[in-house]
């Protein structure tokens, strides 16, 4: 087994960033700690912040675990993600505006063509038009890994509509509530300006034909959706108005919404529904959410799609391999965060690696999410293996393969005590006129000893996520 | 605001009220039954507040002709299956809730997703153990600390209007049913009117109301069909009153027609009902018959929700 980074002990002694809350976890007694849990269970509980998991059945209600120890980062450290994040998240949306207007990066042979412009994820109907301030992708979602002290790789990219943003603001909230003095003897970051800077991304992107205030809505599939919660609670946190498909109706050059007082013109969509739901008349026709003729009216300046409709084809895992050359062939920089290394095994030679090395791999779906239709080789059977084998050589192309990276741990609360458990983090950047970056994120935790999957649908945890203030 | 959130406001004011009405008709039902028999054992205490609450169709199709306690207990209070049932209420209440979130304080939304939880675990309790009046004052608990959530730290927008529309509508047709129970429940024959069995049954709709002290402050004396149908009915000081609810109704579209700077066919409906239940007197209602009278009052609620409905809330309006 590879040597596990621990986020918190290094060589038997306690790394910088976590010196101020030693004390608090080791001189909490179990019952203390049981009760303080019980009351963080409540409270997701009462705000009613829960977690449909798809196909699994079961409760909708059910709550995603949360590990009360804090994964912390000092102030060093995050400036450097805070570099590396915000470069790649320009590299990504000057790669969208460009495969969406000449294409420069292909005719320059850095990409193959037939790896965008053949990409399910890539709009016709999105070419040939320049939203707002040229942004696609106004919120992106970086998934990243930890291996050792300096070491961090980008996962995956999300450029559509990444979620769990919720979870971020409101483990904080919760973790403030329940342990005030952690807050008063550490200099933590805060976090909760995030609704305040998305809502002025979204101003800042505001359609040309817009005067006066934008009026921005968030438009979500419904309440029976999984991530209905955060929906409902940006829509709240922004003060906006939660919207459906069937709240809106285009009219002459305009999106509207249905009002108790009439029809009042939209100028912002913050969309958490798929391209394809998004106009019947545009995209799949039997779609019951979304909005008829609102590509046509987005085309022509009348309203703002977040993130713009095809923005998907930045994050898809093939393109992924290709995120460090975006970055040196638009911005001319070095990336700052590595990407893992990937195989493909759409190219024979490195399916043939990845056949051969199956038990040390780690296989993903090409465009597969979530921690489903995935094989972690080291952790399976022979007979999942043989399963995997015959799907990879029945399909190459639907596969990429990546090592299993050693992630790293943070300590998190177990029956006695506390014991190192893996992590991922995924910030969020805010890109419209300008970049932000909130210190801060979604920690996932994997809580079985040993697992490296962290999906919250496979059994996975949060936590709440510190960067210490400077000096 | 939206159409459809201003919808949701007000069905999940009306549900939590509709919940309100049912725990009550059962303690109407509850408190006839334990009189003393005296009609030779034709006795239809339970099948009445079947009628009132307009359900026995169904409750027949499920349970059977007979109405017995026990299952029209399970059938107003447990039964989902029955829309509006207490539970089948409050669960619609919280979905309607649930889909507004953003348009409630947290403070309402917890004190209706505590009723929700705390009738999924009553629903699991051994019945036995749930008399009438706990399963009422369940419900009325519930109900209170709601509605005391939304007076207290809603803000005075529209949506609280919508809120109090759907409130104030739904209290107007849930006094009307549980005053029309007394013509549904039998008296052993027609000598009974104004006997001591009949002021007794119309003591038991005061007291579901929780209205006897209230009564007798206004009132005094002896307890008369006529000083309870003008109590409950006419009276301004009478806060479940058919006028009171009447007035709440006005009030919340009156202040949104000067918000929204327009009037609708709604207000003026509105108006129309206020105005026939502030001229009529107790001898009108009588000369009507009081069951005709309060069937009128209901087709008149109905008809003014429809107006509301289309006024504000299906996204028609213009």
């Amino acid at each position: 087994m590879p040597d596990y980074f621990n986020e918190m002990y290094q060589d038997g002694r306690v790394r910088e960033p976590y010196a101020g809350i030693e004390d608090w976890a080791n001189d909490m007694p179990v019952d203390l700690r049981g009760m303080k849990q019980s009351e963080a269970e409540a409270l997701f509980r009462r705000i009613g912040i829960t977690f449909a998991v798809y196909g699994e059945g079961g409760s909708p209600d059910r709550l995603i675990p949360f590990d009360m120890f804090p994964r912390v980062f000092s102030a060093r450290e995050w400036d450097r993600l805070d570099r590396g994040i915000k470069q790649r998240a320009r590299a990504l949306n000057a790669f969208l505006a460009d495969v969406y207007d000449r294409g420069e990066i292909v005719r320059a042979g850095r990409i193959p063509a037939h790896l965008v412009y053949q990409n399910d994820a890539y709009e016709i109907a999105a070419t040939g038009f320049t939203p707002p301030q040229g942004i696609f992708s106004h919120i992106v979602g970086i998934d990243l890994v930890r291996t050792g002290p300096e070491d961090f790789f980008v996962l995956e990219d999300n450029c559509r509509t990444p979620s769990g943003v919720s979870y971020m603001l409101e483990n904080r909230e919760i973790m403030m509530r329940m342990f005030p003095t952690l807050f008063q003897n550490n200099r933590i970051a805060p976090v909760e300006t995030y609704p305040m800077q998305l809502k002025r991304t979204f101003d800042s992107v505001a359609p040309k034909k817009c005067d006066g205030d934008p009026c921005v809505v968030v438009l979500t599939p419904g309440h029976f959706n999984s991530a209905y919660y955060e929906h409902s609670f940006l829509a709240d946190m922004m003060g906006v108005e939660l919207v459906e498909g069937s709240d809106l109706f285009v009219e002459g050059d305009f999106v509207w919404m249905r009002t108790t007082e009439g029809p009042k013109r939209v100028d912002v969509i913050y969309r958490r529904l798929d391209d394809a739901f998004l106009d019947p008349l545009c995209f799949r026709s039997d779609s019951m959410l979304g909005v008829s003729g609102l590509m046509n009216v987005y085309r022509s300046g009348g309203v703002t799609i977040c993130s713009a409709p095809g923005a998907g084809v930045a994050d898809d895992k093939a393109i992924y391999t290709f995120v460090p050359d975006m970055i040196r062939f638009y911005l001319g920089e070095e990336p700052i965060l590595k990407n893992v290394p990937t195989w493909q095994c759409a190219k024979s030679d490195e399916c043939k690696y990845v056949l051969e090395n199956l038990h040390e791999l780690v296989v993903k779906e090409v465009h597969g999410s979530g921690g489903y239709g995935m094989l972690v080789g080291p952790k399976s059977t022979k007979d999942e293996i043989a399963l995997f084998r015959t799907k990879i050589e029945d399909n190459p192309e639907n596969y990429i393969a990546q090592p299993t990276l050693a992630l790293s741990t943070c300590p998190t609360f177990v029956e006695e005590g506390f014991a190192p458990r893996h992590v991922d983090l995924r910030p969020y950047c805010l890109v419209g006129k300008d970049i932000t970056l909130v210190p801060g994120g979604l920690t996932r935790v994997a809580l079985t000893e040993g697992s490296l999957v962290v999906n919250s649908s496979q059994g996975g945890g949060v936590k709440d996520t510190w960067v210490m203030a400077e000096g | 605001m939206l159409s459809r959130t201003a919808d949701n406001l007000y069905w999940m004011a009306r549900y939590m009220e509709r919940a309100e009405t049912n725990a009550r008709l059962l303690e109407v039902a509850a408190r006839n039954a334990l009189l003393p028999d005296t009609g030779g054992g034709n006795r239809n205490e339970w099948d009445s507040v079947l009628q009132a609450a307009g359900t026995r169709d169904a409750y027949r199709t499920k349970f059977g002709r007979d109405a017995v306690q026990r299952n029209v207990e399970t059938h107003m209070f447990f039964d989902r299956d029955n829309a509006s049932s207490v539970a089948a209420c409050i669960h619609s209440a919280r979905e309607n809730a649930r889909i507004v979130r953003t348009a409630l304080t947290t403070q309402v939304w917890e004190a209706i997703n505590d009723a929700h939880a705390e009738m999924t675990e009553l629903a699991r309790q051994e019945r036995s153990t749930l008399s009438t009046s706990f399963m009422k004052d369940f419900a009325l608990r519930h109900m209170a600390h709601v509605r005391g959530a939304i007076l207290a730290t809603q803000l005075r927008n529209d949506g609280y209007d919508f809120m109090n529309i759907g409130h104030y509508l739904e209290r107007a047709d849930s006094t009307a049913r549980i005053v029309d129970v007394k013509y549904y429940v039998l008296l052993p024959n027609v000598s009974m009117v104004g006997s001591g069995l009949d002021n007794y049954q119309w003591r038991t709709v005061l007291h579901a109301m929780n209205a006897q002290r209230a009564f007798a402050w206004v009132y005094g004396g002896e307890v008369t069909a006529r000083k309870i149908v003008d109590f409950l009915v006419l009276n301004r000081q009478s806060p479940r009153s058919l006028i009171a609810s009447s007035d709440g109704v006005m009030e919340h579209l009156e202040r949104l027609s000067r918000g929204y700077g327009r009037t609708t066919s709604a207000t003026s409906r509105a108006r129309t009902v206020n105005a026939m239940l502030s001229e009529v007197t107790v001898e009108d209602i009588f000369e009507e018959g009081l069951h005709a009278f309060l069937q009128r009052v209901l087709n008149e609620v109905g008809a003014l929700g429809h107006e509301i409905t289309t006024s504000y809330l299906n996204g028609e309006a213009r």
